[in-house]
């Protein structure tokens, strides 16, 4: 269980970029956080991950507190930070230097034929394209056999195809072993494609606006009717956590912007 | 089925493609000669027609000439020799000292600007300033002309790893503390090799104010050395003598900047090199 309490930061240059922010995600929970720019999502997410420590409130695994990068927390950035002195191969095994050079090459093995890229093993970063260079990203994410993984936009720099393709070969991946996923997007279509919930944020400061659950079963029809309604329903917060005279849905301490206007 | 019906037509197009491919790749260097070998010819024909004496301006046979002599003589490798053992000493100090004072400057913020700034004054005044000082202090013999050369080198070294660390990528050391790599593990594992290409161009450049600063050296004060050699033969009305040390010092001067590149390439096979595929 990945416990998030009344998490808040505010950077050193008094930007307010987060604020009480509280959810409970329970292991193997799909959860896409959606909202528009300076909504504190990616803010979130690296306090989550442990790159920054958030300034209020705490983020729980299990129990341990999460201050800094931890074993079973992974993630995928966009762009795919691969280090370009290293093979393919290498890269997908550069969080397995603590294991045996035959378990990590077999390790490493398994995880490019299930990104169908064995034949790229030896080739430089350089010579992938951009979605194969994310799957790349992802490999190496998840051969560390994280309990959570964070996305930051994964997929935001692809073309709409490719995008769609690595969508649908995440949750592949994902049903392996079915890690906590938490995917931060600009893109509805996305969130309602991947996420068992989608929580809609708004911005100054960033907090929680409405949570939505889309109980579709996947593999999910992009085209059918169901999917529409899902995503109109994430289209509609948006815009509801856009226009400033919505209250928070979820909040107690409006009165002071209630009266903004 | 398709496959082999366009296999025919692509051999086709390839084949008359790699014919220029491989001229050029012989033709490329050959032009850059064009102009030396013209000259050089065109001069041993004036010369050899009696247009000219060549007393001033002796001709490539001449110059030549010379090489094979003093080779044969065993000057030239004694010459050689102890250019060879200055430039390397003082390349080996300067590199030391550019390398672990760049080093922790460009790691660590406060060495920065607590250093940076007397360095960087140094680095104004010309190096040959300090001959007379080194003299003074370090005797008119090896160590005066190693520690000129060392200075030399020192500074190019000192900025290009000071530097090369301040922009190692702050996303790919992000990477690094994804995968909660230690102190040291992200030094070996992210930062050596980050840092590597812009490394190796800092100490070409380095090698080549070393040979700069090893002629500066010589003429100073030397018995021996190709440096040496160039002054002696001003003062003794040998141009030819002068011309063969001057020619050695390119040659030298190429071939151990080739052997750092070649002793580089492996580790930077990674590296998109505009060079690599004959750099348009």
């Amino acid at each position: 269980m990945l416990a998030l309490k009344d998490v808040g930061k505010t950077y050193p240059n008094g930007v307010h970029a987060l604020e009480r922010f509280s959810a409970e995600i329970p292991p193997g929970e799909i959860i896409a956080i959606i909202g528009g720019s300076g909504c504190g999502k990616s803010t979130l997410l690296r306090a989550i991950a442990g790159l920054d420590r958030a300034s209020a409130g705490s983020v729980t695994l299990d129990n341990a507190v999460i201050t800094s990068p931890h074993a079973k927390i992974g993630i995928i950035f966009q762009e795919p930070r691969l280090l370009p002195w290293l093979s393919v191969a290498d890269n997908i095994g550069f969080g397995l230097a603590d294991l045996p050079a035959d378990i990590r090459r077999e390790r490493v093995a398994s995880a490019l034929a299930r990104v169908g890229l064995t034949d790229k093993a030896s080739a430089w970063p350089r010579e992938l394209s951009g979605g194969q260079a994310q799957r790349v990203a992802i490999a190496r994410a998840l051969v560390p056999q994280p309990e959570v993984l964070l996305l930051d936009e994964p997929f935001s720099a692809l073309d709409a195809f490719t995008r769609r393709d690595l969508q649908d070969h995440l949750l592949d991946l994902w049903a392996d072993a079915r890690p906590t996923l938490i995917l931060v997007t600009h893109d509805v279509d996305e969130a309602v494609v991947l996420a068992d919930r989608v929580l809609v944020m708004r911005p100054r400061p960033g907090r929680l606006f409405e949570t939505i659950t889309i109980n579709l079963a996947r593999p999910r029809d992009r085209k059918s009717e169901l999917f529409d309604t899902f995503k109109r329903r994430v289209l509609t917060a948006l815009d509801r956590s856009l226009d400033r005279s919505v209250r928070d849905v979820t909040d107690k301490s409006s009165a002071g912007e209630a009266m903004w206007w | 089925m398709a496959m082999t019906v366009d296999l025919p037509a692509l051999e086709q197009t390839a084949a008359p493609r790699a014919a220029p491919a491989r001229w050029s790749r012989y033709a490329r260097p050959a032009l850059g000669l064009l102009v030396p070998v013209v000259c050089a010819l065109g001069w041993e024909l004036v010369v050899g027609l009696g247009y000219s004496n060549g007393r001033l301006v002796p001709p490539p046979s001449k110059v030549f000439q010379t090489i094979v002599e003093l080779a044969r003589s065993g000057e030239l490798a004694r010459h050689i020799l102890a250019t060879l053992w200055r430039v390397g000493a003082g390349f080996a100090l300067g590199v030391i000292a550019g390398t672990i004072m760049g080093a922790i400057s460009g790691y660590w913020d406060f060495a920065k600007r607590l250093l940076d700034p007397t360095v960087q004054a140094l680095r104004a005044i010309p190096s040959l300033a300090w001959v007379p000082l080194f003299v003074l202090w370090l005797g008119i013999f090896e160590t005066s002309k190693v520690a000129l050369i060392a200075v030399g080198v020192f500074f190019p070294i000192y900025l290009g790893v000071m530097g090369a660390i301040l922009s190692v990528d702050r996303k790919i050391v992000e990477v690094g503390r994804v995968f909660r790599l230690s102190g040291p593990a992200m030094i070996r594992r992210i930062l050596l090799p980050a840092v590597l290409p812009a490394y190796v161009v800092a100490l070409r450049v380095g090698l080549g104010l070393g040979w700069m600063f090893v002629v500066a050296a010589e003429l100073i004060g030397a018995s021996e050395g190709l440096g040496y050699l160039l002054l002696d033969g001003q003062q003794l009305g040998k141009p030819a003598q002068i011309l063969a040390a001057i020619v050695i010092f390119a040659i030298l001067g190429k071939l151990t900047d080739w052997l750092i590149e070649v002793a580089a390439a492996p580790l930077l096979r990674w590296q998109d090199a505009f060079g690599a595929r004959g750099g348009r």
